[in-house]
């Protein structure tokens, strides 16, 4: 069941490609059945799902050489990912309707980039985790440099590619390091979370090779200068699922693996990464005040969001002087705040795309004024910015609150460091709001420039459930807080 | 003795194969010289065929001489299909050449050539194995008879012969020094008492044969210089048929002959696979002629392969390690030169377009180069994979970090040829005439480098861990 949900998209692709003959518009509705069925299938899993564990498991030699496995599984920390992946993908599906440039490889593409980010998120052994973490690169490379827009797309794609392929590898040493480690020999993560492998100096150089690979992912303070260059030029798409799905990978990544199978150094460094991640907040929200251009200001913004996740795992790591209670909290503040950063983000970007689509530009000074003539627009745009920078109502509010609640017992002082990310968010939105859409009109837009049907059916779906998720967070919270405490109780032995 | 001929069965069913095939092709009219190509592809067959009931065999035969063990079998069955591929790419390029069957002969007797190096167990036999592999293969780069294939062959053959004179002297010194003994056995036994110093000497002299026939560093000076005078398929055979026997031959004799406590050869060995690696890397990075770009590539990868021979005898799975990486390897290489073949090219910039002229071929281009970086799921990324696990293992994990660093590196040159080969192109030039069975080997290697991480798997039970001594 589970393998057939991953590896449907890639066999679409596979029969999408070679399909020369097939209209744009054929192909744009089997790319939106497939992600639609996509949907449908993670939300019959997660009805099934028991509440607690592991489910759905799948355990099969594959490169026994080397003692890896094909073992997935999902839990309480993978399945809200999974669903996110299939909605963002289905949302993206549907706003590249009647679009892109070669449609048919545009559409095979992102299947086969889905068929990649589901199997990383249902991914129970390391080397597995690898390869769907490394195909994500090749496919958003191949998304950036074949699709992009603006002069420097190719330069931006290959920064990315080398960027991430090198947090790649150093995350590859690790898992050698972590299976070296073991006896016998493994890459399951079911056997090295059950007995965590390494101590002392081997388990600090471990952890500093997978903290690196997953920091670039994330990315967090210093390693996100990949990533502004490679969401400017990237299209529309690329860019939702670049912010939306792929930067989950490194933060997934820390709870999945960093804490669970590195206890002691997780323990022994967590304050290098609390830092880390009031940094990345800081630095984040500082950043982007200064940007004039819309789309590199929620790149920026991904980083400020991603601190938050970043400083909730490192203070459920700093287990002296804390509750249990707590840390949990933290931990599920943090994949709330993945899903939550996933939906708002997205549909931010997608909006981006809208605006150059219609104005041929990001910079925000050359508009003004758009909420008289595009008002659908505007609408859409205040509504997903305020969700963004943490209004209650709406799921970043109850992650965000989570985060700060849970770490305050362990981090006060870098909570108080933390707390004007916020204000300088909501500031930064307020003035890009206000830069864009009030005072007078800068461009040369009529009314006729407003969001299409398909675009609103694609942005609106993210942002009711950012909405249902924070008037209802109970509805994710249930099935994310027994994993949360499980990852809290692994951490603390 | 256990003096056994019919456990040589696929060494002679090649050698015979030679034999038939040039006089075959001797006797035959030029435009029927296809016979002879078809008697080469059966003798090639057959060996495969041969080396399968000897599967399980652990044994020596020939007064400890030869060995037949997973190495070799491996060797038996890996370099004839590595033969068979490069017979492929080469078919339709040599097809009504009056030197047609040289060719083939020449391949076979270099299939031949690697197959003892990898199987030999005695010094003595390493140094006949090391001259029948490495004749045929100066005759193979000069086989065209134009001026650069000229450079080509010479530069084989001078550098050989330099190697060849190391080797030589190396294993007359070890087997003086091991009491007399040849067969690596026995010469286990009498190096064990031996100075060091000279021991390390003789194993400094044998080492330089082996490195000039994998193309390591600092015998690598001919890889690129040959590949680009070469014919093609030439040069895809150059490139892979050698490291075959070559490497297996060094992981056996330092696995069996030379003990570790007398010469720190592990040491040695992980600095040469760093220096191979990070100087095949660097010098790729410049490189405008695919050809080229090719070789230094070649250069790189037996860095890494050379990591698993550094921990020889010491990591428990270092020999299916370095099998599964040699396989990968061999037909993700091969497969690389088919597209090349399939689409001549002098520079990189040339390949403009390919994606929309030709979309089966630049998706073979783009599996095999990716595929060398080590993407999953490729074959050779499976070979990465096990082979830095026993490299960190075997206590070389330092070796590990230089290699995963190279590996970023070794991404950017393989990018500089695949994205010319993907930005599309208003107009296409007109289609020159297009060798079909080429482009369906490369797509049929491309497939088989996609997917050879997953089809190890059975695999595995056959490969012991160890050598027969």
């Amino acid at each position: 069941m589970l393998s057939l949900i991953v590896f449907t998209p890639l066999v679409a692709a596979v029969l999408l490609l070679p399909w020369r003959g097939l209209p744009a518009r054929a192909v744009s509705w089997i790319w939106i059945a497939v992600t639609g069925v996509e949907v449908a299938a993670v939300l019959a899993l997660w009805w099934a799902y028991p509440g607690e564990g592991f489910a759905h498991e799948v355990d099969r030699p594959w490169i026994p050489g080397a003692g890896a496995g094909y073992h997935v599984g999902v839990d309480g920390l993978s399945l809200p990912l999974l669903a996110l992946t299939t909605v963002v993908f289905a949302a993206c599906a549907v706003y590249s309707l009647r679009r892109q440039r070669r449609p048919r490889q545009f559409a095979a593409l992102f299947l086969a980039l889905q068929t990649s980010c589901l199997g990383l998120f249902v991914a129970l052994d390391l080397i597995l985790f690898f390869v769907f973490f490394d195909l994500s690169i090749v496919g958003m490379y191949a998304v950036i440099a074949g699709w992009g827009h603006g002069p420097q797309a190719r330069r931006s794609a290959l920064t990315f590619f080398l960027y991430t392929f090198l947090g790649s590898l150093a995350l590859l040493l690790g898992f050698i390091g972590l299976s070296v480690a073991a006896r016998p020999h493994t890459f399951d993560m079911v056997a090295l979370t059950r007995d965590p492998p390494t101590q002392g100096v081997a388990g600090a150089l471990v952890l500093l090779a997978v903290l690196l690979g997953l920091a670039i992912k994330t990315p967090t303070f210093p390693f996100h200068t990949w990533l502004p260059p490679a969401h400017t030029d990237a299209p529309a798409a690329g860019s939702a699922v670049l912010a939306g799905i792929l930067l989950k990978m490194g933060t997934y990544g820390f709870v999945r693996i960093a804490m669970p199978m590195l206890p002691d150094a997780w323990r022994r460094y967590a304050w290098a990464v609390v830092v880390v991640g009031v940094v990345s907040v800081l630095y984040g929200a500082l950043v982007a005040l200064a940007q004039t251009n819309f789309k590199r200001m929620v790149a920026y913004t991904s980083v400020n969001h991603m601190g938050y996740v970043v400083l909730a795992v490192g203070a459920a790591g700093l287990v002296a002087g804390s509750d249990a209670q707590a840390r949990a909290v933290a931990v599920t503040g943090a994949v709330t705040q993945m899903v939550s950063h996933g939906l708002i983000t997205s549909a931010l970007f997608l909006l981006a795309g809208v605006l150059y689509d219609r104005g041929g530009t990001y910079q925000m000074d050359a508009y003004g004024g758009l909420a008289g003539d595009t008002p659908r627009f505007a609408a859409l745009t205040a509504v997903a910015a305020f969700a963004s920078l943490g209004l209650p109502g709406f799921s970043g509010f109850i992650a965000e609150f989570q985060i700060f609640a849970g770490s305050l017992g362990s981090a006060p002082v870098a909570v108080a460091f933390a707390l004007p990310g916020v204000l300088i968010t909501a500031a930064l939105f307020l003035w890009a709001l206000h830069r864009i859409f009030l005072g007078p009109a800068r461009h040369r837009l009529s009314a006729t420039a407003d969001v299409t049907a398909a675009e609103i059916a694609a942005v609106l779906p993210l942002l009711a459930l950012a909405l249902l998720l924070g008037v209802f967070p109970r509805l994710l919270l249930d099935v994310v807080e027994p994993a949360a405490r499980a990852v809290t109780d692994l951490v603390a032995r | 003795m256990n003096e056994r001929p019919l456990a040589l069965l696929p060494e002679l069913l090649l050698l015979v194969g030679a034999v038939t095939t040039l006089l075959t092709g001797a006797f035959l009219p030029r435009g029927r010289q296809w016979v002879a190509r078809l008697i080469a592809v059966g003798a090639l067959l057959a060996a495969v065929l041969a080396a399968l009931p000897a599967v399980g065999e652990r044994s020596t035969v020939y007064a400890h001489s030869y060995a037949l063990d997973p190495a070799t079998t491996a060797a038996r069955l890996l370099i004839p299909l590595a033969g068979l591929l490069v017979v492929g790419i080469a078919a339709g390029r040599v097809a009504g050449n009056r030197r047609e069957t040289e060719f083939y002969v020449l391949t076979l007797l270099a299939v031949l050539g690697a197959v003892l190096l990898a199987g030999a167990s005695d010094l003595l036999l390493l140094a006949v194995a090391y001259l029948l592999s490495s004749v045929p293969l100066a005759g193979l780069a000069g086989w065209g008879r134009d001026r650069r294939g000229a450079e080509a062959a010479l530069k084989v053959y001078l550098m050989g012969a330099l190697a060849g004179v190391g080797l030589l002297a190396g294993a007359a010194l070890l087997i003086a020094l091991g009491g007399g003994a040849s067969d690596y056995d026995r010469l286990a036994a009498g190096l064990a008492g031996a100075p060091s110093p000279a021991v390390a000497v003789g194993v400094v002299g044998v080492l330089a044969g082996l490195l000039f026939k994998i193309g390591a560093v600092p015998g690598h000076f001919w890889v690129p210089d040959a590949v680009q005078g070469a014919s093609i398929p030439a040069g895809a055979l150059l490139t892979t048929v050698p490291k075959l026997g070559g490497l297996l031959a060094a992981y056996r004799l330092f696995a069996v002959a030379v003990p570790a406590d007398v010469v720190d050869w592990p040491l040695l060995v992980a600095v040469l696979a760093a220096v191979t690696m990070t100087l095949g890397n660097f010098a790729a990075f410049g490189q405008a002629d695919p050809r080229r770009l090719l070789a230094y590539s070649t250069v790189a990868q037996v860095g890494y392969l050379l990591m698993a021979v550094a921990v020889a005898g010491r990591a428990e799975r270092a020999l299916p390690a370095l099998l599964v990486y040699l396989a990968g390897y061999a037909v993700t290489n091969l497969g690389a030169f088919a597209v090349l073949a399939a689409e001549p090219h002098d520079t990189l910039d040339d390949y403009l377009g390919l994606a929309r002229r030709r979309p089966w071929l630049a998706a073979a281009l783009a599996i095999c180069l990716l595929g060398l970086v080590g993407t999953p799921p490729t074959a050779v990324f499976a070979g990465k994979l096990t082979v830095f696990t026993v490299a960190w293992d075997g206590g070389l994990a330092w070796l590990v970090v230089v290699a995963a660093v190279n590996t970023v590196a070794s991404l950017f040159y393989y990018l500089r040829w695949l994205v010319p080969a993907y930005t599309p192109v208003g107009r296409c030039p007109a289609a020159r005439d297009r060798d079909r069975p080429l482009a369906a080997v490369s797509v049929a290697a491309a497939g088989a480098a996609l997917f050879g991480a997953a089809v190890t798997v059975p695999l595995y039970p056959l490969v012991a861990q160890t050598l027969q001594r």
